[in-house]
């Protein structure tokens, strides 16, 4: 069907298409999205593709290299480690392990940063000032220092350390969420709201949230390569996952004993987090140009 | 601008407040018994038990107990670590002036190769060598630290033995600690050829240095990028143009410092992030600074020391962003809290 008259466009995309249109226009971006897909489609339907259990050791087949090196083994396709545990499972396992958590991880310190930053962006005095200061203290202290307290007390563990990355994303959701909310509090529509006789909970979900779902989306997408980034360094420093447990991090630490013998032991974990990651960044860099570019026009 | 400092010197006072109630209440959150894990001392005699229980008010409530122990703080009593039975500021005081150097030249490098790199990138926007440093930033920023450290190891020391592979200095020189900054106590020290001592710390330094800042200096080169592209669109640059001002003239009166003005904030937030992966590098280099402290603490359950470092490490940097932040307001006076930039 062509389109004979401008003015007779009987489509109007919505903002989200939009923001779509933009988005589609970077190759980068969508070649992002695309290993991103792949990875959500590992998570989800990992254990079938898995040729192997994470933990299933074969004696006879210990420190195998890689299928495409001489001595490997097709069965093994990335090789096995020094407790004849094959590597392409254990990194399917993993990536589940790692990149699930931090998904629930971002998806949770999202909604109750959001919550907490709409308060405080929403009260004044000095509620928000303490909600501010208290926020302030927080982000001062480095990540793997609050790690370190929180497995101080409850002991090492996944579900442990998961309680310290959550803390670490949490002050900059609230803090842009505050900033946002504060931010468009000032526009004509909040006022127009107000005057209608809103009440502050009613104007935040119905006028001020609509708006922020995208800049959450972006901001989601940083916390998660955070996210990701944390817990395999928890997962490293054997804070976290401990040895046996396929986690990236904590296989890059197993791996650490062997490097010598079979360097692709650390070599397969960490170039399966740095692609996840340039994935995510990708998406995250597209989505953020796409929505300004959309904003400008 | 004093109503500002007053503030923000408020803000510190209230979160060195906050992170003492944080340690303080650790004592008792960690497991064990709370007087151990503030005193640090294991198994104390009768006689030490009851001096103890005095200095640290522990028969009274949480309240005066808080005060006992702040006292303490003051006169710098932090108590014993469980595993080296010396005092904690003394461990402290030997450790941190490590990781406060490895991070000041991270930090210094970081922004040698971050703003120059951004400004350049800003300014050939949307050409080939744009593209190329936006790809590196991505993947600088993508990479995880310790992966970074582990495979510049296997490559540059393991390999091709270009680089040491661990510690601050090799065994040959014997640098007597004064200050714990290993340069200063190279110029200090005078038994050793100092040249071969210094060159030798930097070849010590080069790996763990650009680990840390390979992360760091992508992020500073995104932030200058965008706020070079921000301030070209600008209007006074349209008119400085207007007035038939070269592009030199344009970029080096109007652009650089209305750029740069916006992201020394946000980079100085960038510390935080940094002395994280600092303390996380310094285990993989054995480099003997507060993070590789923190971690052997954690491992041997050294109660004690988690609260001493804790307590250390964050008011260092609560001092630190605080008075920067003083010191940019003095720079820039029209910043207004609410023109935030992005990356």
């Amino acid at each position: 069907m062509s389109r004979s008259s401008l003015y007779d466009e009987e489509f109007f995309p919505s903002p989200l298409e939009q923001t779509w249109n933009e988005f589609k226009r970077s190759h980068w971006a969508f070649a992002g999205l695309w290993m991103l897909a792949f990875f959500v489609f590992i998570i989800i339907i990992g254990p079938v593709l898995a040729p192997f259990g994470p933990l299933e050791q074969s004696p006879e087949n210990l420190l195998l290299p890689p299928a495409w090196a001489a001595s490997g083994d097709i069965s093994y396709m990335f090789g096995t480690d020094s407790a004849g545990r094959d590597i392409l499972s254990r990194v399917i396992y993993g990536a589940r392990l790692t990149f699930g958590i931090s998904f629930i991880l971002v998806i949770s310190s999202v909604i109750f940063g959001v919550i907490i930053g709409a308060y405080a962006g929403l009260s004044k005095g000095l509620r928000s000032s303490i909600v501010n200061h208290l926020l302030d203290s927080v982000m001062a202290i480095p990540t793997l220092l609050i790690a370190i307290i929180i497995v101080g007390i409850l002991g090492t563990g996944l579900v442990n350390s998961m309680w310290a990355i959550s803390l670490a994303i949490l002050p900059q959701v609230i803090h842009s969420c505050r900033d946002f909310v504060r931010q468009e509090s000032e526009m004509a529509y909040v006022t127009a709201a107000k005057l209608d006789g809103a009440g502050d909970i009613r104007i935040f979900v119905k006028s001020i949230f609509p708006n922020m779902i995208e800049v959450l989306v972006v901001q989601s997408t940083f916390a998660l390569s955070t996210a990701i980034l944390d817990i395999s360094a928890l997962g490293f420093l054997s804070l976290a996952a401990q040895a046996p447990s396929p986690e990236l991090g904590a296989m890059l630490s197993d791996g650490l004993d062997i490097v010598y013998i079979s360097p692709w032991s650390i070599a397969l974990p960490g170039i399966t987090i740095l692609l996840a990651i340039i994935s995510i960044n990708l998406v995250g860099d597209g989505l953020r140009n796409a929505l300004q570019r959309r904003l400008q026009h | 601008m004093l109503n500002y400092a007053i503030r923000r010197i408020n803000l510190l006072f209230f979160t060195l407040l906050v992170l003492s109630v944080v340690s303080f209440s650790l004592a008792y959150l960690f497991p064990g018994n709370a007087l151990t894990n503030l005193s640090g001392i294991k198994s104390p005699s009768s006689e030490q038990l009851i001096s103890l229980t005095q200095s640290y008010n522990i028969g009274e409530n949480y309240f005066w107990q808080y005060i006992a122990y702040l006292r303490l703080l003051m006169d710098g009593d932090w108590g014993v670590s469980f595993t080296s039975q010396q005092s904690l500021l003394k461990d402290i005081s030997l450790t941190l002036p490590a990781t406060i150097e490895l991070s000041a030249y991270a930090f210094t490098f970081s922004i040698l190769i971050g703003v120059p790199m951004g400004v350049l990138a800003g300014l050939k926007h949307n050409k080939p060598f744009d593209f190329g440093i936006l790809s590196a930033s991505l993947l600088g920023y993508s990479i995880p630290v310790f992966w970074l450290a582990l495979i510049l190891i296997q490559a540059l020391s393991l390999k091709l033995s270009w680089l040491p592979l661990s510690g601050r200095i090799s065994l040959y020189f014997d640098v007597p600690i004064q200050s714990g900054f290993i340069i200063l106590d190279i110029f200090k020290a005078d038994n050793l050829d100092k040249t071969a001592a210094l060159q030798d710390a930097f070849f010590h330094l080069i790996l763990p240095t650009v680990s840390i800042a390979t992360l760091t200096s992508s992020i500073i080169i995104r932030m200058v990028r965008k706020s070079v592209l921000d301030v070209l669109e600008k209007d006074y640059i349209k008119a400085a143009y207007g007035r038939g001002q070269t592009n030199m003239q344009v970029f080096w009166k109007h652009g650089l410092r209305n750029a740069l003005l916006p992201v020394l904030p946000l980079i100085v937030t960038q510390f935080t992030i940094l002395l994280t992966n600092a303390m996380i590098v310094e285990v993989i280099f054995s480099w003997p600074g507060i993070g590789n402290w923190l971690i052997q603490a954690i491992y041997q359950r050294d109660y004690p020391a988690i609260r001493g470092g804790m307590l250390m490490v964050s008011s260092l940097v609560i001092m630190f962003t605080i008075s920067l932040d003083i010191l940019l307001r003095l720079i820039d006076p029209i910043k207004g809290r609410r023109n935030r930039v992005a990356i």
